[in-house]
């Protein structure tokens, strides 16, 4: 144990510390090798303008090979292997995305991430509008606030088992632990095992993205909501304007979009959503989705690189237009602060 | 409508409004507190009652054998069996009787008639048997009993899940790996940040416009070439391919992006006097990097750290792909769902596993949470 201990804190220091040196020991070379010398005349000779030239590289140079390594290279191969077998040495063709457009297993993760889409980021945002309107309100708001906000540090595997046993099922006539089916039979209905259910057992595992993600609406829509200046709402009071009205006519069109910046950041999480699904019925009873469904093909019988390839460009084509918008508003946002 | 209090007025809608905040606090928090409550329950206990009963004592039906005749013992004339059914002194008696079907028939401490003898069971498990004639049965006498059970707590779920489930290693392989990809990817952009803020060289624009453009990948399209290539190498050099430093350079990889597009947002936001007046004194820009930039871009570092630590933790999916499931490499959110596999039923060792692996990110979170809203602010454009 102590040994393990020893041997992960060498593993940090080595690592941080090879960066560290390469940053000092590269700079430090340069001041020594282009350092100022004397001309053979014997005037003094500024070699500035050299480190000049050389340092950026220094600077940006371990950004721009990882960087290389690790995003420019796999776009490209991903993209090539899409169009190669499952070992990824014979080309194929289009024979990958004609599999993906006739495979069931594919249509029902696109069917599935559609649903995910259309009810994951409305219900998280609407929550956390509602908690982010009514916390104003009260004396404790900002507990709350804390609170609804604790999931967002929750891993989705954490979170996975916190909701698997929400769910729990223990057979018709024990007592159930799970407390879905112990409300479910106070009621007088029958426990199921309600994650084995078809297409309503997405909606639960839905939840849990939801649950997660309120929060960050919450926070966000809050720091909007403070932002919505009084005089439009007492303006609109003294019209005799109700809150509810004021609420929908005055304050929501003010905050509109922040609104759609956490839509669409909500949008690019349910887009990529893995963890969830993988470990609540890993795409069992109806619930695959792309990433999933990817995963699995990474590694299902030694691996089909052709498949997963396609299904990695899938998420990134449907990605990428959701990020620049995002981008761009966040630049907007940037540039008028 | 007003409802008037002395001394304050409640109107309906604000009562309404605080009645549906704690609804949905409620509905937000009882998840973990099921969790939590349930990772400190005694296991037995834990798979037949639901954990919202942990706090009430729970009953359970029981019987007890009393002594043998050759255990009497003379006391003034009269002969005495005593013994113990409850061993734990915690645990009391409810009611008692001879048949099972009466199990509530006595209360403790009230006697009941066996023939000529009486038997009394008390209240803590002890029991008396007297008679006026010397005792002349075989093997001792059923007696059915209810026993209360106090609720329990401890932490034995933990010690189990941590030295059975070697959730002890998987904490350090966690840290081993979150460290340095937290770090190494903050210096990196840190030092690539200054320079596409304040230093001048060809192609600056571009390669900054490109860094950005990069944010828009998501992590899936590196996995398989990414895999291929480890794979590769491995072979290739006859080397591991799954190893830490694997994994420290794809998460710094995938974290890059958005640190050199915020802290060159910072950096570059810095006034320019004070690194012209540096120059003027002959600082080098390593020096004024090092000396002026990094403490005054603490803040815009710590939300980056924060936000890049929490991704790190809870990542599955890069582990999966870039570790090893062996007990050197295993990480908590990787053994967790090993164990949702293999221990599905076992909530025991579910429950208290699943807190462990979340109580470092819930320890940053409500000990730093003003900077750990900043860094998810700043980190959430990447969106997960």
């Amino acid at each position: 144990m102590t040994q393990q201990v020893l041997v992960a804190l060498l593993a940090v220091i080595a690592g941080v510390g090879a960066s560290l040196a390469y940053f000092f020991g590269t700079n430090l070379l340069l001041d020594r090798l282009a350092a100022d010398g004397r001309k053979p005349d014997g005037s003094y000779l500024s070699r500035e303008p050299l480190r000049n030239l050389i340092r950026p590289w220094l600077f940006v140079l371990p950004a721009l090979v990882i960087l290389g390594i690790y995003l420019v290279y796999p776009v490209v191969e991903t993209a090539r292997l899409s169009f190669f077998d499952r070992t990824g040495t014979e080309f194929v063709g289009l024979s990958n995305y004609v599999w993906a457009i006739q495979n069931p297993e594919f249509r029902e993760a696109i069917r599935n991430n559609l649903l995910w889409l259309l009810f994951v980021p409305a219900l998280s945002t609407a929550v956390g509008l509602l908690v982010a309107t009514l916390a104003d309100r009260v004396s404790w708001g900002n507990i709350a606030k804390s609170l609804i906000f604790m999931p967002m540090a929750i891993s989705f595997v954490g979170a996975s088992v916190i909701w698997k046993f929400v769910y729990d099922f223990r057979g018709p006539d024990a007592p159930q632990i799970g407390i879905v089916n112990a409300i479910v039979v106070a009621l007088g209905g029958e426990p199921q095992a309600w994650i084995t259910v078809p297409f309503w057992n997405n909606f639960l595992l839905m939840i849990i993205l939801v649950w997660i993600q309120t929060g960050f609406a919450m926070v966000i829509l809050s720091a909007a909501l403070r932002g919505v200046p009084e005089e439009t709402i007492e303006a609109a009071q003294i019209d005799g304007a109700g809150e509810i009205q004021v609420f929908f006519r005055i304050v929501i069109p003010q905050i509109m979009s922040t609104i759609l910046v956490v839509w669409t950041t909500i949008t690019i999480v349910v887009l990529k959503v893995f963890d969830i699904v993988l470990a609540m019925t890993n795409g069992q009873w109806g619930t695959n989705v792309l990433a999933n469904s990817m995963y699995n093909w990474m590694f299902r019988g030694g691996g089909d690189f052709g498949r997963g390839s396609v299904i990695a460009l899938v998420i990134m084509i449907a990605v990428v237009p959701i990020m620049v918008w995002n981008i761009r508003r966040f630049q907007a946002e940037e540039a008028m602060r | 409508m007003t409802a008037r209090v002395p001394g304050m007025t409640i109107t309906w809608g604000r009562l309404l409004t605080h009645a549906s905040l704690v609804l949905i606090v409620v509905l937000w928090t009882i998840p973990v507190l099921g969790l939590f409550i349930s990772s400190l329950r005694d296991k037995d206990q834990l798979i037949v009652s639901g954990w919202w009963t942990a706090f009430s004592a729970t009953e359970r039906t029981a019987f007890g054998r009393t002594g043998a005749a050759a255990e009497a013992v003379e006391v003034d004339g009269e002969y005495v069996i005593e013994g113990d059914f409850l061993e734990d002194p915690r645990r009391t008696i409810t009611s008692y009787g001879l048949r099972q079907t009466d199990l509530t028939a006595q209360a403790p401490g009230e006697p009941v008639a066996i023939d000529d003898t009486q038997f009394t069971l008390f209240e803590d498990g002890s029991y008396r048997w007297t008679s006026e004639e010397p005792f002349t049965h075989g093997a001792g006498r059923r007696i059915f009993y209810v026993a209360s059970i106090p609720p329990t707590f401890s932490l034995e779920n933990y010690r189990e899940v941590l030295s059975g489930e070697r959730i002890d290693r998987a904490f350090i392989n966690t840290f081993t790996v979150t460290i340095p990809a937290t770090l190494i990817p903050i210096l990196i952009a840190a030092f690539a940040a200054y320079a596409f803020a304040w230093m001048k060289f060809p192609g600056r624009q571009w390669l900054f416009a490109i860094v950005v453009g990069l944010l828009v990948v998501p992590l899936q399209m590196s996995l398989i070439p990414l895999l291929r290539m480890y794979n590769d190498i491995g072979a290739t050099f006859g080397v591991p391919s799954k190893t830490y430093l694997g994994i420290w350079l794809a998460h710094t990889g995938f974290g890059l992006p958005l640190a050199i597009y915020l802290l060159r947002n910072y950096i570059g936001g810095l006034p320019r006097d004070i690194i012209e007046s540096a120059q003027l004194d002959g600082a080098s820009h390593f020096e004024i990097f090092i000396r002026l930039i990094l403490p005054l871009s603490v803040p815009a570092l710590a939300s980056f750290a924060i936000f890049q630590f929490l991704w790190v933790w809870n990542d599955l999916l890069v582990a999966l792909v870039f570790l090893g499931k062996g007990d050197d490499q295993i990480v908590l959110t990787s053994s967790l769902r090993e164990l949702l596999g293999s221990r599905g039923d076992n909530w025991e060792i579910l429950t208290s596993g699943a807190f462990i692996s979340i109580i470092v990110p819930l320890m940053v979170f409500f000990s730093l949470q003003r900077y750990f809203v900043r860094g998810l602010l700043a980190g959430s454009v990447k969106g997960g």
